[in-house]
């Protein structure tokens, strides 16, 4: 659908011709995130200031056109991406960091900054924002709100709610509202938990006031390299019986490891069947009692090996190596395909035994990467989607892996969001009533459905429906 | 009730089962929310049997307030209309509980003592330190949302529960989030319910993260002359590699009784303003935090560090417990007490507590080191003079916390015949019509706590 030339010609008398972009050519860049979802916007618009973007709203809103905030696209649900065309609002030029308040260790930023920005810009005061997805040196902390982005340290430090104090919001009727505040314990509801995680479904956030985190005085990263991915597994469960809460609990399976070691050279071990990857921190003492703690239960486990990492470029390479997994498996195949299921970290056994299974079933190559202290898994499906029957065979075994996590007692997404990949597959784990309500809490912030629809909530009752996927992109960006 | 009371309590009992339904006065009486009393009490034993109540009670318009232990039912406004209490203790059992995935599952009705016995067995916890503990129930905390000391390092409720079950104001059993730790399927509708007072819905199964023990732990007390160095003191720690479990700050006015602070094992005389500072760990580190927590002490102003001790391990655990329970201790203590809860930037603590310094009435303070302040009033009776002075004072309160950025105060307790001249709130905040339409959304006939809210709610 061509876009209403009244809309054009205002949205260009608002932000001047370079910010707006209509031309097919350049539009093909938005069709795209970080999931295999595609969908072409109508126009997408560059707001430089909140008041720009109180004007887009109310323009969208006028001309009943929807409205998508987007940051930098590296989303993996298709959040980002304008599923029934129109306006995207990009936020690369709202990229400031507003004020940094080390004292009250608070900072207040644009939503286009990105993640890693933030902790670059507090580095020097011993500070850091503790949400860290793999993706953070080039995802934006606005698309860490809408996700509620988590990431290897949210194990011990929480997600992106546990560090969201206070928005500034436009709401579709072009209303701005702040939410929460920089202080403490506001009185009233606690929207601004409820708008984390809302994935730009309640309104487009303009400014977002951070709690920072003090750097830990010391950090241990150890490998552990096992022959067995069950010795793996168990030494995991018994960190976590020791009382030992890791910063950080990575797991790679073998093929991953080699795939990634291939790419990175990060010195894993071509034949073994699983490495974890464990961080500890806090003070010297204790970040010494516990890597020597850890080291012990996993030498218990029959680990091949321990290495620690002597020293900040060692560790930079250990966790290089984990966060181009993605990236490495990439490499192998057209096309891959990647879940976000979560499961009680106990059943992790089980679950990797059943994702071997559904591999055999599909005959489908299946790397497993996964946040193993939250249970949090992200097994990489490798396909061609040029055949077919191949494209098929993968959504299916994706949606029986997270169909798999939910008779384990888990979740179908634990960072990633449901976007409009897990959108169907929402009454698996929430009944119609659940749904419903959350339609009229969405309602009560977007009444008109006019942000981002076709997001969170299934279309259709039930999950019955014969689900029509377009075509999946070719071997997406990293994760 | 606008129905007849007969009909009512029948249909009651048909849902509860009549030995769980009555409208005995003395016991009623002990439901009371500021002097009103229900009509009458009933006891549910399960979330279909909430939901059947619920959707009676809208039906009928009959207002509810649900009710756990009953130790904070003073929180907030007096409820606009009041037919049913929702006596949820019956619901009192621990659902789920795995150790090794470090979660737990429970209905509303169970006292948090139970749960930390059970979650003892195996050297875990919740980081619930709140007033009232020995007696409050899950639900209640999580409803009223009271904080703890243990924010320091584990956060509040909102960080920590991963999930809920509730029936909505129209009897529909929902839910949000789930019983994993790491979980962004859906709004989190649960964050609503944290802290509303069951305005929203009825909390009918509450999921925790929760906690290994630490190992050990021990207290170190510092007092100064003034609030100025005890203040900086907190900063020092903050801007330290420290991590302690709490850093709680107390200080008393002319007239509050001494006994009160001796038992936090601070002194409320002249001026001293005391830090009570926990931390946990093994051996090393616990002599590394005190050598470093004795060092920065020291490092304030010479003159103005009064001592530096650490307390004895009973004795640390005693005073502990107290402090997380002082609100309770004071509301013992002085019935008449009015108590609030300012928010503020930890940086404009140290202000705030000089100006508390002007108020007229004996004050008792304790500070959070992460910059939430409750602040107690305490009138020396509960006369028409007294009271009258205790509300100017509180209105001052008011004004004077909304004087630093981001500033708000909420008055938690005070006595009911001032919830007739004050808003216990204060005024709504700039995002109040969101509230009000999600109100709605979740209770559209308004029979939930009605009234007790912000803004009338």
């Amino acid at each position: 659908m061509p876009m209403d030339s009244r809309l054009l010609h205002d949205l260009k008398k608002l932000l001047g011709p370079r910010g707006v972009l209509h031309e097919p050519e350049d539009l093909m860049l938005y069709e795209y995130d970080g999931s295999v979802e595609v969908a072409r916007p109508d126009c997408v618009v560059f707001p430089r200031a909140t008041a720009e973007v109180v004007e887009i709203v109310r323009l969208a809103s006028r001309h009943k056109v929807p409205l998508v905030g987007r940051g930098t696209g590296t989303g993996l649900s298709g959040g980002a991406i304008a599923r029934h065309g129109g306006i995207i609002t990009s936020f690369a030029r709202m990229n400031r960091i507003v004020e940094i308040d080390a004292e009250n260790q608070r900072a207040t930023v644009q939503p286009g900054v990105v993640n890693s920005d933030l902790s670059v810009a507090v580095e020097h005061l011993g500070l850091h924002f503790a949400p860290d997805p793999s993706s953070q040196k080039a995802c934006t902390i606005g698309g860490n709100v809408s996700e509620n982005s988590g990431g290897p340290h949210t194990l011990a430090y929480g997600v992106t709610v546990n560090h969201v104090l206070s928005l500034e919001i436009v709401l579709p009727s072009g209303e701005l509202m702040r939410l929460g505040s920089p202080a403490l314990d506001p009185p009233g509801y606690d929207l601004t938990g409820l708008f984390v995680g809302s994935e730009g479904t309640f309104g487009l956030v303009t400014e977002i006031t951070v709690k920072l985190t003090r750097n830990p005085e010391a950090v241990k990263t150890l490998l552990a390299v096992f022959d067995s991915v069950d010795d793996a597994t168990e030494t995991v469960a018994e960190i976590t019986a020791r009382g030992i809460t890791p910063a950080a609990c990575e797991m790679l399976d073998g093929w991953t490891i080699r795939a990634v070691e291939d790419y990175v050279h990060a010195g894993f071990p071509l034949d073994c069947a699983a490495i974890l990857l464990i961080e500890v921190d806090g003070l010297r003492e204790v970040a010494e009692a516990e890597a020597k703690d850890v080291a012990d239960v996993c030498a218990l486990h029959h680990a091949r090996e321990v290495r620690v990492a002597r020293d900040a470029r060692e560790r930079d390479l250990l966790w290089k190596g984990r966060k181009n997994a993605f990236g490495a498996a990439g490499r192998l195949a057209p096309s891959y395909y990647t879940q976000d299921g979560v499961i009680p970290r106990t059943k992790l056994p089980a679950t990797l035994r059943g994702i071997g299974e559904i591999s055999k079933k599909y005959g489908l190559q299946i790397g497993n990467v996964f946040h193993a202290g939250d249970g949090n898994l992200h097994p990489i499906i490798l396909f061609d989607e040029r055949n077919e029957q191949q494209f098929r065979d993968t959504i299916r075994a994706g949606d029986e892996i997270i169909e798999f996590c939910i008779q384990m007692g888990g979740s179908i997404t634990g960072e990633h969001g449901v976007g409009m990949e897990k959108d169907r597959l929402m009454p698996l784990l929430f009944s119609e009533a659940d749904l419903d309500l959350m339609r009229r809490v969405r309602d009560v912030f977007n009444p008109t459905g006019m942000l981002n629809p076709g997001k969170i909530l299934p279309i259709s009752k039930g999950c019955g429906e014969i689900y029509v996927r377009p075509r999946p992109a070719l071997a997406p960006p990293s994760a | 009730m606008n129905v007849s009371n007969a009909m009512v309590l029948s249909r009651l009992a048909e849902l509860a089962g009549p030995s769980h339904v009555t409208n005995d006065p003395a016991e009623i009486a002990t439901y009371q929310i500021d002097g009103k009393s229900p009509a009458a009490v009933v006891r549910p034993a399960s979330s279909e049997e909430v939901a059947e109540i619920v959707k009676f009670a809208a039906a009928e318009k009959l207002a509810i307030v649900p009710t756990g232990a009953r130790t904070k039912l003073g929180i907030g406004m007096p409820p606009r209309q009041f037919d049913l209490a929702l006596d949820m203790t019956r619901m009192d059992r621990i659902v789920a509980y795995d150790p090794g995935d470090l979660t737990l599952s429970v209905e509303p009705g169970i006292p948090l003592h139970k749960i930390a016995g059970t979650l003892a067995e195996h050297r875990q916890f919740l980081p619930l330190a709140v007033p009232f503990m020995d007696r409050a129930t899950a639900g209640g905390t999580i409803a009223s949302g009271v904080d703890s000391p243990l924010r320091q390092i584990y956060g509040t409720a909102r960080d920590f529960v991963l999930g809920m079950e509730f029936i909505t104001g129209e009897g529909i059993a929902a839910k949000s989030g789930g019983r994993v730790v790491k979980n962004v399927a859906g709004y989190d509708m649960h964050k609503l319910m944290i802290g509303a007072l069951g305005t929203l819905g009825v909390i009918t199964k509450v999921n925790f993260r929760t906690f290994p023990l630490p190992r050990a732990a021990r207290t170190c007390v510092a007092t100064f002359r003034g609030p100025t160095a005890a203040c900086e003191f907190r900063h020092g720690i903050a801007r330290s590699a420290l991590r302690p479990q709490s850093v709680e700050i107390l200080a008393a006015g002319a007239g509050c009784d001494p006994l009160l602070g001796r038992r936090a094992a601070v002194s409320f005389e002249d001026d001293r303003w005391s830090v009570v500072v926990s931390f946990a760990g093994d051996e090393p580190v616990l002599d590394r935090t005190r050598r470093e927590l004795q060092g920065l002490a020291r490092g304030m102003n010479q003159n103005s560090l009064e001592s530096f001790t650490e307390l004895r391990a009973n004795l640390a655990e005693n005073v502990n417990r107290y402090i997380a329970d002082l609100p309770a201790a004071i509301l013992e203590y002085s019935p008449a007490a009015a108590i609030f809860k300012v928010s503020a930037l930890p940086m404009d603590m140290a202000g705030l507590a000089a100006d508390i310094h002007g108020i007229e009435v004996p004050w008792l303070v304790m500070m959070r080191g992460l910059g939430v302040t409750y602040l107690a009033l305490l009138p020396p009776d509960r006369s028409e003079g007294s009271l009258r002075v205790l509300k100017q004072e509180c209105a001052r309160i008011f004004s004077l916390s909304e004087r630093a950025p981001w500033g708000r105060s909420v008055l938690l307790w005070c006595p009911s015949e001032l919830k007739r001249e004050i808003n216990v709130w204060g005024a709504p905040s700039g995002d109040f019509a969101q509230m009000q339409k999600l109100k709605s959304v979740f209770d559209p006939s308004g029979i939930l706590s009605p009234g007790r809210f912000m803004g009338g709610l």
